[in-house]
C-alpha cells in the first residue's frame, strides 16, 4: 500500500532518558523515559520547532505510519503532514507521550527501580505544570531553546497555556484549541463518573491489576463510552446513527440493538484493549486539576500577564465538553492582559471531537495563523 | 490604505488600546500598530475577513456585534472605532451606548442617507437610493438601519453622547469646507468622535 503524498511517510518513535523531575505534589520521579517522534527538518536557527501537546487519550504517534501495514495514520494527521497546516516543509514538528501515559513514556506501567514491580497506583501524581516541565526538559535534550509555536487540542491546549505562563522566553505562539482554562463542574462530574467505572470494576484490584495478570476492561470500556457521548454532538450522533436498529428490527430488548450502541462497545472495547486504567485516572485528574488562576488568587488576567507569546484560540460551535464561552473566557483574559490574540469560533456539527477532524474552516484559519509563524522563523 | 482609514488614523492617538469593532481585513489596525504603536484588537464574524486579519497580523477576534459588548469592561478601551458598520447591526443605539462604556472616546463612520443623491432618487423616481456609498439593492443591502446626519445627531442626544468632532467628506473622501457647510446634504460618509456626554 502506497502512503498518501500529503503524509510525512513512515515515522518511528525514540527515547529519551532524563535523570529526576521534581514533581509539582512535592514528590520526585527517579529515572524516566519520554518517548517522541519528530516531523520534518530542524532549521540551522533552531527557530521552527513546534511541539503538539496530546489530549487524554493521546499519544506521541499525531502523525504519519510506523508500518506500510497501519490502517490508520497518527492522530493528528490531518493537520500535520507536508502542506498541511503545521506544514511539515517548514516546521520541525515534536510530539511526544506525556509523563504517566502509557504509550512508551514513563507511566503506571512502568518498572519502579526501587520496588522492582509496576508503578500501578503508585505512580505520582503528574499535573500539566509537571507535564510542561517534563516537554521543556525533552526541548532541552533536542537543542530547542524556544519553540516556534506550542499546540494543543483539549488537555492539549491546557499545556500550551501552562508553557505561555511557565516559559514565556521559551515559546512565541502559543495554540489553544477546543480549551479552557479550568474544567467547570460538570466537566469534573463526567471524569469522576468515568473514574468511577474504573475503580469500581472488580478487576481493577485497587490498581494492581497487572501484578495481578487482569485489565478491569469493563470500567476502561464505560468510561471510553461515556467520555466518547460528550465529546461528540447530538447532531453528530444523529446524523452518524439515527435510531438505525442493528437488525432491522425490534429484538429482545437486550442486547445491542441500535447502531450507536454498536459503535459505542466498539470503541469502548478497542480503548480497553490498547489504555492503562491508572493513566487514565492520573491524565482525568489532571485535567480536573488544571486551574492556572488558582495561584494568582483566581484571577486569570494575572496569571497570563507574565505570558510573552501570542495567542492563538479555537473553539467549536457544537462543543458543550469545551464550549466556546470557555475559550472566550481565555480570550476575554487575554485582550484585558493587553496579549497579542486571535480568535476564531467554528461552525462545526461534530461537537469536541471537530479539533482532530477535517473542518475546512478550521483547517483554514490554523495555516493562516500558522503560515505568519512560519514567516517569523525564516521559513516563509 | 482606504483614504477613509487614513482619516480615522489621523484620530487617533499614539499607544492608545484600542478596539475597531467590523475591522474586516484589519488594515486600519495594521496601520494603527505599524505606525502609531496602538494595542489594538478588532472584532468581526465574517469568516474570509477574519482570515485577511490574520495574515494581516492583527489580533482579531470572532464575535457578532448583534451579541453586544457585554464581554468587555467598562473604559477598557482608550477609542473604539466602528467604520462603515453602525448602520448594519441590529440595535446601532445600544451598541453606540456599549461603545462609550467601554471606550473613553469612540470614532464612528457611516454613510449619510441625507445625501443629495439619496433624497433625489427618493424623490424624482420614488425608488429606494442606490449610489456609489450605498451600492446595494434593498432587498440585498447589509444595511439594515441606514440614516442622515440630523438622525444621528438627535440619537447621540437623546442617549447622552456627546459629540467631540463632526464632519463629513464627498466621494473622494475629501473634507471640503463647502461640503462641510451643508454636510447632511452634501457629506457622503460622516465622521463622529463621541465621548461620554454628561449624566
Amino acid at each position: 500500500m502506497a502512503l498518501p503524498s500529503d503524509s510525512v511517510g513512515l515515522v518511528t518513535p525514540e527515547t529519551v532518558r532524563f535523570d529526576s523531575i521534581a514533581l509539582q505534589s512535592g514528590a520526585r520521579l527517579g529515572e524516566f523515559e519520554l518517548v517522541y517522534e519528530t516531523y520534518g527538518a530542524l532549521n540551522g536557527a533552531r527557530s521552527n520547532a513546534v511541539l503538539i501537546c496530546h489530549a487524554l487519550s493521546g499519544n506521541h504517534h499525531a502523525a504519519g505510519y510506523h508500518t506500510e501495514q497501519d490502517k490508520r495514520p497518527g492522530w493528528w494527521d490531518v493537520c500535520i503532514g507536508p502542506g498541511k497546516p503545521i506544514d511539515t516543509n517548514r516546521f520541525f514538528v515534536v510530539s511526544l507521550n506525556n509523563l504517566g501515559g502509557c504509550d512508551g513514556s514513563t507511566g503506571p506501567r512502568s518498572t519502579d527501580a526501587v520496588t522492582g514491580e509496576p508503578y500501578g497506583p503508585t505512580f505520582p501524581t503528574v499535573t500539566v505544570k509537571d507535564w510542561v516541565r517534563a516537554q521543556s526538559m525533552l526541548a532541552d535534550a533536542l537543542g530547542i531553546d524556544a519553540f516556534a509555536a506550542v499546540v494543543g487540542g483539549s488537555l492539549g491546549g491546557m499545556q500550551a497555556m501552562q508553557w505561555a505562563i511557565d516559559f514565556p522566553e521559551r515559546i512565541r505562539h502559543a495554540l489553544l484549541i477546543a480549551c479552557a482554562s479550568k474544567l467547570s463542574a460538570q466537566n469534573i462530574a463526567f471524569n469522576e463518573i468515568a473514574r468511577q467505572a474504573i475503580l469500581t470494576d472488580p478487576d481493577f484490584r485497587g490498581g494492581h491489576y497487572v501484578k495481578a495478570g487482569v485489565n478491569p476492561n469493563r470500567g476502561l470500556m464505560l468510561a471510553r463510552m461515556l467520555g466518547h457521548v460528550t465529546y461528540l454532538s447530538d447532531d453528530s450522533m444523529g446524523h452518524k446513527f439515527g435510531r438505525e436498529l442493528k437488525s432491522g428490527d425490534i429484538g429482545s430488548g437486550h442486547g445491542v440493538e441500535f447502531q450507536v450502541e454498536s459503535y459505542l462497545h466498539h470503541q469502548g472495547q478497542v480503548f480497553a484493549k490498547t489504555f492503562d486504567a491508572n493513566t487514565y485516572l492520573l491524565m482525568t485528574r489532571a485535567l480536573d486539576y488544571f486551574d492556572p488562576a488558582r495561584d494568582y488568587g483566581d484571577d486569570l488576567v494575572r496569571a497570563l500577564s507574565g505570558a510573552r507569546c501570542r495567542f492563538l484560540v479555537v473553539s467549536f460551535s457544537t462543543d458543550w465538553r469545551f464550549a466556546p464561552e470557555r475559550s472566550e473566557e481565555i480570550v476575554d483574559a487575554l485582550v484585558a492582559a493587553g496579549k497579542d490574540v486571535v480568535s476564531a469560533r467554528i461552525e462545526a456539527t461534530q461537537g469536541h471531537d471537530s479539533f482532530l477532524l477535517n473542518v475546512p474552516r478550521y483547517l483554514n484559519v490554523l495555516s493562516t495563523y500558522l503560515r505568519g509563524v512560519a514567516e517569523e522563523c525564516g521559513q516563509g | 490604505m482606504r483614504t477613509e482609514l487614513r482619516i480615522i488614523a489621523e484620530l487617533v492617538p499614539e499607544r492608545a488600546r484600542v478596539l475597531d469593532l467590523g475591522c474586516g481585513d484589519g488594515e486600519l489596525l495594521a496601520h494603527l500598530m505599524r505606525e502609531k504603536a496602538v494595542t489594538g484588537y478588532g472584532l468581526d464574524n465574517d469568516a474570509e475577513k477574519i482570515a485577511a486579519s490574520i495574515r494581516a497580523g492583527v489580533n482579531v477576534i470572532e464575535h457578532d456585534l448583534n451579541d453586544g459588548l457585554e464581554r468587555f469592561p467598562d473604559g477598557s478601551f482608550d477609542m473604539v472605532l466602528m467604520t462603515d458598520t453602525l448602520q448594519a447591526v441590529r440595535a446601532p443605539a445600544r451598541l453606540l451606548v456599549e461603545m462609550l462604556r467601554i471606550g473613553l472616546e469612540c470614532i464612528v463612520t457611516f454613510p449619510n442617507f441625507g445625501h443629495w443623491r439619496c433624497r433625489a432618487q427618493l424623490a424624482t423616481r420614488g425608488r429606494m437610493p442606490v449610489a456609489r456609498h450605498l451600492p446595494h439593492t434593498w432587498f440585498e443591502t447589509p444595511n439594515i438601519h441606514l440614516c442622515t446626519l440630523a438622525d444621528f445627531e438627535a440619537l447621540c442626544q437623546s442617549s447622552g453622547v456627546a459629540i467631540a468632532d463632526g464632519f463629513v467628506v464627498d466621494h473622494a473622501y475629501r473634507r471640503r469646507v463647502l461640503v462641510n457647510r451643508f454636510p447632511n446634504v452634501l457629506g457622503q460618509t460622516a465622521f463622529y468622535r463621541l465621548t461620554r456626554g454628561l449624566e
